[in-house]
């Protein structure tokens, strides 16, 4: 299944932040969205998931425009990992991740045994079951990311879109959020992701698509397009960029 | 780190709120009435056949006390209900049915009722449509003004709104008759259940079945509904719609109370925190939790009322007693969660 965005303009009723924009994901792989803040990026998600109708072109999935779909037709096949949050309800960690099932039943419906299963067991693919029964509110931000990323698998999508997956994360829950990215798409799902550190784009994704003032300057393979050039003149700062054996990384100079 | 725990203790302790204000509010009074006589009479009803007490005790039960109490019950739930619902729908635990201008719009209809010396019914249905009207112009205002924050605009809305419709009781006020219209628009501004009769229950019963009976059917939606407006919408759940269901139900819910008793405030907001605390904040347990603890917290609290001072003291003014410094206190506890 491919979702892709054609010649997409994007923005809100007041303001157009994007436009002439193509991108295209297929299953099985990620792409990682990069630029500066203010750049488009969370409102090229947001038009992605559908949360936001395009100004302009159309963003087709598997085939069919995006916005011919139901709303819970939508969510059986994309799933969004918005940025931690605290909640202003102290559900159970077991309850926030069973509200990924809600798409998979009607209006009146209440989770059913199955739908229990499908959430404990994106629990333990990601290692956290042991806070099945723990208040969402009472959870460290690394925890909580889990959560949201296990609430996505939940819903059983095609695609996991995740906005910023590893802002606020400690660095070795940030290593474990990209791990677990590269398994999504090694079991055959389409993964998208925006993030602030190019290195992160390296290690987890396959093709890299830089934003820039609204529009994509480059998009290609991660080893092609994330180059020390490209990374200068996408922010407007110095990069410098420290090879060793074992590959490549960029910090800022 | 508390695990999730057993809801059982919680409804346990609602239920034996319920029983121990019902107790109070049929025994209790310028009547004093025995448990035993109390148990004789209901038996005695139940089964069908004439009680061994004095007509009097009978008639104090059945007739004064019991329609008051099954009105104290409804008009509880039906607040502590309503008031689940907007909590929940504004992500909000400080906001409740008074927010979008429910109460307000059914004050100005039932003042307006007086001012016309309609009956006690028409006054009621003038109260209720009152309500209706005063959230349709909230909705309507809040959807055609466009904003990034809809909910905010929602809420700014209801109290304008409400203020408007708070001007326009003013208004009725100053111009009623200050010997026989303004006494009773003031008592029942304030809140009163004083002169619930049997067949009041009926218009308050119907509405309020109906619009919980909706909230009930929607209890997951509702879960879903308290996460933030895009993600509820990525979770598959038109909001939009949804929204406009759950807002309808919890007004029909408050203005059906508010004709039959006036306002009484802070009922909404109390009630679904301490059911909050008992049942946790999954909507299918806290539903019937709110209206468990709503139908015995009014019912304490109308029986103290009644017995409290030599003339009736307005339930309005009680629960504000009670509901402020709640709210003062739920405010300060917060800021240190929130930030």
């Amino acid at each position: 299944m491919i979702l892709e965005g054609q010649k997409l303009t994007i923005g809100y009723p007041d303001r157009v932040v994007g436009s002439g924009l193509d991108v295209r994901l297929e299953n099985g792989e990620v792409l990682a969205l990069l630029g500066p803040n203010g750049g488009g990026k969370t409102t090229l998600l947001k038009t992605l998931l559908g949360l936001l109708r395009p100004k302009a072109g159309e963003v087709r999935l598997g085939g069919a425009a995006l916005s011919l779909r139901g709303i819970r037709q939508r969510a059986q096949l994309i799933a969004y990992v918005p940025q931690t949050h605290i909640a202003t309800f102290a559900f159970p960690v077991e309850t926030v991740v069973l509200m990924g099932r809600t798409a998979h039943g009607g209006l009146f419906a209440r989770p059913t045994a199955k739908d229990r299963m499908v959430a404990m067991s994106a629990l333990e693919r990601l290692g956290i079951a042991q806070l099945a029964p723990r208040p969402y509110t009472m959870i460290s931000g690394g925890e909580r990311q889990l959560v949201l990323l296990a609430r996505a698998l939940a819903q059983e999508p095609q695609f996991i879109v995740l906005d910023e997956p590893t802002a606020n994360l400690d660095f070795g829950n940030q290593g474990k959020v990209m791990r677990e990215i590269r398994a999504l798409a090694a079991s055959g799902l389409g993964v998208l992701f925006t993030t602030h550190d190019p290195n992160h784009a390296l290690r987890a994704a396959d093709r890299a698509c830089l934003l820039r003032g609204g529009e994509i300057v480059a998009e290609g393979r991660v080893r092609d397009i994330l180059t020390q050039a490209q990374l200068e003149a996408l922010y407007d700062a110095p990069v410098q960029m420290i090879s060793g054996a074992d590959g490549t990384a960029f910090v800022p100079g | 780190m508390k695990p999730s725990r057993s809801t059982l203790p919680g409804f346990s302790l609602a239920i034996a709120v319920l029983i121990a204000g019902l107790l109070l509010a049929l025994t209790v009074g310028r009547y004093p009435v025995g448990l035993g006589d109390l148990f004789s009479v209901l038996a005695a009803k139940l089964g069908g056949h004439r009680a061994d007490v004095p007509p009097a005790v009978e008639s104090v039960i059945l007739q004064v006390r019991g329609p008051r109490v099954l009105a104290a019950m409804l008009v509880g739930a039906a607040l502590a209900v309503a008031g689940t619902a907007f909590q929940g729908l504004f992500r909000n635990p400080l906001v409740s049915p008074d927010i979008l201008g429910a109460s307000s719009g059914a004050a100005l209809g039932a003042v307006i009722g007086i001012y016309l010396s309609l009956s006690v019914f028409a006054i009621q249905a003038v109260a209720f449509f009152g309500g209706l009207i005063a959230v349709a112009a909230v909705y309507i205002i809040g959807a055609s003004v466009r904003s990034r924050d809809p909910i905010l605009v929602l809420v700014l809305t209801g109290v304008v709104v409400g203020g408007l419709f708070g001007a326009g009781v003013g208004l009725v006020k100053y111009l009623a008759d200050p010997y026989n219209q303004l006494p009773a628009m003031t008592f029942w501004l304030l809140g009163s259940l004083s002169s619930t009769t049997v067949p009041d229950l009926l218009p308050l019963f119907g509405p309020v079945a109906l619009g919980t009976a909706v909230l009930v059917a929607l209890r997951w939606r509702m879960n879903v509904m308290s996460l933030p407006e895009e993600e509820a919408r990525a979770l598959g759940v038109a909001t939009g719609p949804l929204r406009v269901a759950i807002v309808a139900a919890a007004t029909l819910v408050t203005s059906a109370s508010v004709a039959t008793a006036g306002i009484i405030g802070w009922v909404g907001l109390v009630v679904p925190h301490l059911a909050r605390s008992l049942v946790g904040p999954d909507f299918a347990k806290l539903l019937p939790a709110a209206a468990i603890l709503g139908g015995g917290y009014l019912l304490v609290i109308d029986t103290l009322a009644r017995t409290l001072a030599q003339v009736e003291i307005p339930l309005g003014i009680l629960t504000a007693v009670i509901g402020t410094p709640f709210f003062i206190w739920l405010l300060a506890s917060m800021q240190k969660t929130w930030s």
